[in-house]
């Protein structure tokens, strides 16, 4: 009789997963209607207006907010992509290792464009 | 108290066929939901930053910028991306309203389906028609 092994890359936390890509969707569709609604209201968005914009404090924060939303959903849904169709362990780790490396990464990118500029 | 059944799971029958099967139209919105994620994920979510940041850097790379978007190429990529983010968004949309329990019959299920497919489109078709 053989027992059935804990699995490496499952899925170990269901709920809090669901609830968090729920959440942080809801944080993306805010901020998408909000860029619209300005693209809309200014009838477009020129260098000066876009530039402005991002020179704003709470614009930075919220677009910060918005990339660690994304990141963590995307985290969410890549995963259940990878544990859906990629069976054997390893090579789901490694998708998964480096799935979670490029966020990581766009996260970085993101600092380094709100906050690096001269 | 039961004794839990600890005997591995009857093989199931498998009808996997993708070119056989037929995906109900509630089906199709939610492959789409998962393929638009994956594009988005992949492909438009290091492009976005790229354009991002060109767009901040200076007036110059600005322009030069919506110079290289012009290009009926990167348009139709483009328009690939928005057609991806609109799908996700409106499918996303129905599965908050159907976890609360908003619509969650087979009936207007099915009917929201074939909404976020037939929305997401013409959504798509109309930024299309603004950016050519």
């Amino acid at each position: 009789m053989t027992r059935t092994l804990r699995q490496a890359v499952g899925a170990h936390y269901g709920w809090r997963d669901w609830l968090a890509q729920r959440v942080t969707a809801v944080v993306m569709a805010a901020y998408t209607v909000v860029v619209l609604g300005i693209a809309l209201w200014n009838g477009g968005i020129d260098y000066a207006l876009w530039k402005a914009l991002f020179a704003s404090g709470v614009w930075k924060v919220a677009t910060f907010v918005f990339m660690l939303a994304l990141a963590w959903h995307a985290w969410i849904g890549v995963r259940d992509i990878w544990m859906d169709y990629i069976k054997p362990v390893g090579v789901r780790l490694t998708l998964e290792v480096l799935s979670i490396l490029a966020l990581a990464a766009y996260i970085g990118w993101t600092i380094q464009i709100l906050w690096g500029g001269k | 108290m039961s004794v839990p059944d600890n005997s591995p799971p009857k093989p199931r029958p498998m009808y996997l066929n993708l070119v056989a099967i037929r995906l109900p139209i509630a089906g199709i919105a939610s492959i789409f939901h998962r393929v638009s994620g994956a594009v988005l994920f992949l492909f438009a979510l290091p492009l976005l930053l790229l354009t991002v940041q060109a767009s901040l850097a200076s007036p110059e790379s600005f322009a030069a910028l919506k110079a290289a978007l012009a290009h009926p190429l990167a348009k139709l990529v483009t328009i690939g991306f928005v057609w991806a983010y609109l799908h996700h968004f409106c499918a996303g949309i129905r599965y908050l309203l159907i976890d609360l329990h908003v619509g969650d019959d087979l009936a207007p299920a099915q009917r929201s389906g074939a909404a976020v497919i037939a929305v997401s489109l013409a959504l798509t078709l109309i930024a299309g028609v603004r950016l050519w």
